[in-house]
């Protein structure tokens, strides 16, 4: 088949037409598929991380349909009589016996449910890294700013989700997860109470919440997964992706390859990877294995109880919290419960949606971004998400102190005395390190742009001196770290101005220009043309320098290796020749 | 595989000549692939690639044939693994197989065969354009007009009334998430209150049998529940009892006891403490015998049992709840009067 001549191959293609008209006729389909089949999508290994969110989302939803084909949300009371030995006769809920039977009656039935949960992980995990990536690139920035406030909301409902279904089997674990739930619902002021009475129907445990969370877990949380998914994509496709700098790349352009065929075969084929994984994963590693913990009551709980890798910062910050209750006019406060469980959650999550449009404040920053930064040359925004990670990090620990404890021979108490101090200490020094961290690379950027790199190779010349030649940068590096903008901090207000009048918004004004300094003033700038020019002069030197030395080698492999470009004679040897050649074929 | 174009099909010829839409990148150099020039290197890649998907289907069958053959009870030993299910781990790696290498063959042919040229595509304005704007907002003026929404000043604000009083019945209706029948007691009552009363009998948990103090050595721990649980749990159909009436028992030497919740609440150094941690609920079991300590594992609360149950570590605010015990005519010990404080977690109503 060719553009030139195209012609209908076989019968399958004309049926397929005759399908493609067939539909274009009803829904004006070829429209869009004229417009979308050959859209150019950028290519780096870190636009994966939200595929990798996207398929195992999928993974999740169809190992799910399959669990509720043999799933029993109920919580009367069974005798189990399945096949696993040591739990024969004892009285369990229908919902951990029809658990039991997922996991060993029915066959393949632990390869879903262990997938649906692996898989779960995973869903969790990517958004989390990609979430990281879209950061520390500045990719929420306008125009996606409504992007990130959906992605914040996934997360959030992928916590949901991944806490409900937790809940479902109803084994000792799960049980104990939820017991601390209400214990959290309860401890909210005024409502609290009635509050628990109500998620419960009535006293702790219950009968009601397997069915209640049942509903959630499989309809409600999925429904809204679905829904915003749906919304996050339509906005890449529309806004079209970001990308890195490089070569050719601007802001008004989109470099990389296109849809049909490139992409359907690498995003179609990574589905199949994703999918093909979280089935191995789930054959060759247990996880949660429900049978070991037994039925669930509320009087007993085993050591080391841990949930699942996304809650443990929040079962962290309980932990580590410092015991302070308040007793006023015959009420109860629980700070110890209401500050790490409710309040700083609360303050995370907002903190992380508002975000894109504190910095667009801050920096005054009203253009489009479809170039990403690369993290350095935005160190104050590095050093913020340093910060975060930091924290969350400490949490985590904290969320796993007693297996550290026993793991590592310490003593409870002195982890988390230790957490309860580095969780105020630690992040600022992050924070500060990563930013002088970005800061010496922005130096280091500079130098390379006028001094070119350093070969390695030390040259003695005539008189004695050792000199070490430097090499222009090749055009790949060129063009990235040109990239970078140079961004002066806004200019402090004035407070009267010159007919004496005073400004109104003075204060905030120059609270926004002192907070612009901070995220700015101590930005490298990038070298100038004459700069850069003077400075070649040097590079230029050390290459006159060196040139008798090539006349002994073979000068034109030295030359080639350093602009990445290895080519035969005779071959079509630039992006755009090559691309012809293609094209004519 | 003999053919490979940048063009997106279009398709029959009787079509308008194709625009791709796209071009090429700036003119930077750009390195071709092996199997772009050499016909025997692109054989071998489009060998790879089928070669995948047959094993793809291979692994297929033997999925089914895993799924009839394998009995679903077998373990077998694997060197990393330990002992697994057999047919856990035969059904998942050829099921994951056969999918990974459906993956692994596409892409193989995406990075082999397709081309590698890179393409540059411009963005387009996001915003609309100033006619569009314009129509929208005559369109919303003309609304505004014929509606009479800015002149209707009653319809406006009692529409706007009527849009914030619609969702009442919606969350009014949410009350009976918990259908407490008239008269019932409060929530706070129904946590103030358990199954202990004066004179009821301590059993052990799980099996129901009255214990006797010489039962429990000195740096013994029982757990153990009232008398009528068992009763109670099996006419309310529920484990809510359980889950406020669980309580521990420890003895110690009594000349170790500093301190308790009430005069002489212990018996020949057997004291009561309830089992439900007060931070957030969990069941605590971690007696260490030395200290005195109990230990929650949720979050590692610690409370001094000879101590009154005071809490010497974590986060939980409130000392552990003391029962008072004592033993009857039959010489079992039971509850000598009621929790005098909630047991479990706090809650706003407790004061």
């Amino acid at each position: 088949m060719s553009t030139t001549n195209p012609t209908v191959s076989s019968p399958i293609e004309a049926a397929g037409e005759g399908v493609a008209t067939y539909v274009d006729q009803r829904v004006g389909s070829n429209k869009f598929l004229s417009r979308n089949l050959g859209k150019v999508f950028p290519d780096h290994w870190s636009f994966m991380l939200g595929e990798i969110a996207l398929y195992s989302f999928i993974v999740v939803l169809l190992s799910g349909v399959y669990l509720t084909l043999f799933y029993k949300a109920s919580m009367v009371e069974v005798i189990y009589d399945g096949s696993y030995v040591p739990l024969k006769g004892i009285e369990m809920s229908e919902a951990y016996s029809s658990s039991l039977d997922i996991s060993f009656d029915v066959r393949g039935g632990l390869l879903i449910r262990q997938m649906h949960h692996w898989a779960a992980l995973i869903f969790i995990a990517a958004i989390a890294v990609h979430m990281f990536r879209v950061f520390f690139t500045g990719a929420f920035r306008k125009p996606r700013e409504f992007n990130w406030i959906i992605g914040v909301g996934l997360a959030t409902l992928a916590l949901a989700a991944g806490f409900s279904g937790y809940s479902l089997p109803d084994d000792l674990l799960s049980g104990t997860g939820l017991q601390i739930a209400r214990g959290i619902v309860q401890s909210i002021p005024i409502v609290g109470t009635w509050g628990a009475f109500l998620l419960f129907g009535g006293e702790y445990p219950g009968t009601d919440f397997i069915s209640r969370l049942y509903g959630i877990h499989i309809l409600l949380v999925p429904g809204l997964i679905l829904a915003l998914v749906t919304v996050h994509l339509m906005l890449v496709w529309t806004q079209k992706h970001t990308q890195f700098p490089g070569p050719g790349r601007t802001n008004s352009n989109v470099v990389g390859y296109p849809l049909m065929p490139v992409y359907m075969a690498k995003a179609g084929g990574f589905f199949f990877i994703v999918f093909g994984v979280c089935t191995l994963i789930a054959g060759l590693v247990t996880l949660n294995p429900i049978w070991i913990f037994g039925p669930y009551t509320p009087d007993q709980v085993s050591a080391g109880s841990q949930p699942d890798w996304y809650i443990g910062w929040l079962d962290g910050a309980l932990r580590i919290m410092p015991n302070i209750e308040t007793y006023l006019f015959g009420y109860t406060i629980s700070w110890n419960i209401l500050i790490p469980a409710v309040i700083m959650p609360g303050i995370v999550f907002t903190a992380l949606a508002l975000y894109p449009f504190l910095e667009a404040w801050v920096t005054g920053d009203k253009r489009e971004h479809h170039l990403l930064d690369r993290p350095r040359n935005n160190p104050t925004r590095t050093g913020i998400g340093v910060m975060a990670i930091t924290f969350y990090g400490l949490l985590w620990i904290g969320g796993g102190n007693d297996i550290i404890a026993t793991s590592f021979n310490l003593t409870i108490n002195s982890i988390t005395w230790f957490l309860r101090l580095t969780i105020f200490v630690l992040p600022p020094i992050a924070f500060v390190v990563t930013r002088r961290i970005c800061l010496a690379l922005q130096r280091r950027d500079r130098d390379k742009l006028l001094h070119g790199y350093e070969t390695g190779r030390v040259l003695r010349l005539p008189h004695g001196e050792f000199i070490e030649v430097h090499e222009p940068i090749n055009y790949k590096e060129m063009a990235v770290i040109t990239s970078k903008t140079d961004i002066t901090p806004l200019p402090a207000p004035v407070k009267v101005d010159a007919d004496g009048v005073a400004n109104p918004y003075y204060r905030l004004k120059s609270m926004r220009a002192k907070l612009s300094h901070f995220f700015y003033a101590e930005n490298i700038a990038k070298p100038t043309a004459a700069e850069i020019e003077a400075a070649q002069h040097h590079v230029a030197h050390d290459a006159a320098l060196e040139a008798p030395l090539h006349a002994y080698e073979d000068a034109d492999e030295l030359r080639n290796g350093h602009g990445g470009v290895l080519h035969h004679l005779g071959m079509a040897d630039t992006n755009s020749k090559q691309f012809a050649e293609r094209t004519e074929q | 595989m003999t053919e490979i174009s940048t063009g997106p099909g279009t398709g029959a010829g009787e079509h308008a000549p194709a625009k791709l839409g796209y071009s090429p990148v700036a003119d930077i150099p750009h390195r071709p692939r092996v199997a772009d020039t050499d016909p025997k290197a692109a054989r071998r890649a489009e060998r790879q690639v089928s070669s995948m998907f047959m094993l793809s289907m291979l692994f297929v069958v033997l999925f089914i044939i895993a799924f009839v053959a394998i009995d679903k009870s077998a373990n077998v030993y694997l060197p990393v693994f330990g002992v697994v299910g057999a047919m856990n781990i035969t059904l998942g790696f050829t099921m994951g197989a056969a999918i990974f290498l459906i993956g692994a063959g596409a892409i193989q042919w995406a990075k082999k065969l397709m081309p590698d040229v890179e393409v540059v595509q411009e963005r387009h304005d996001l915003s609309s354009p100033a006619e569009a704007t314009g129509e929208a907002a005559a369109n919303y003026e003309r609304g505004k007009e014929e509606s009479g929404f800015a002149r209707f000043k009653i319809i406006r604000r009692t529409l706007i009334g009527a849009m914030v009083l619609f969702p009442i019945p919606l969350i009014v209706m949410l009350r009976d998430l918990w259908i407490s029948p008239p008269g019932s007691p409060s929530p706070s009552e129904l946590l103030t209150t358990t199954l202990w009363k004066d004179g009821t009998r301590v059993v052990t948990d799980p099996t129901y049998l009255p214990i006797r103090p010489e039962d429990i050595p000195v740096g013994g721990l029982v757990s153990a529940a009232p008398a009528d649980l068992e009763e109670v749990q099996i006419a309310e159909g529920n484990l809510n009892a359980r889950a406020k009436a669980a309580i521990i028992l420890v003895r110690m030497d009594p000349a170790d006891i500093v301190s308790q919740q009430g005069d002489g609440w212990d018996y020949q150094g057997i004291v009561a403490y309830s089992k439900i941690c007060t931070h957030v609920g969990c069941p605590i079991a971690l007696y260490e015998q030395r200290t005195h300590h109990l230990l929650c594992p949720c979050h590692q609360s610690t409370f001094d049992l000879a101590d009154s149950g005071n809490v010497v570590f974590g986060p939980a605010a409130r000392r552990m709840p003391q029962l008072p015990i004592g033993v009857d005519v039959e010489g079992f010990i039971v509850a000598k009067a009621p929790f005098a404080e909630p047991v479990g977690p706090s809650f706003w109503e407790r004061g």
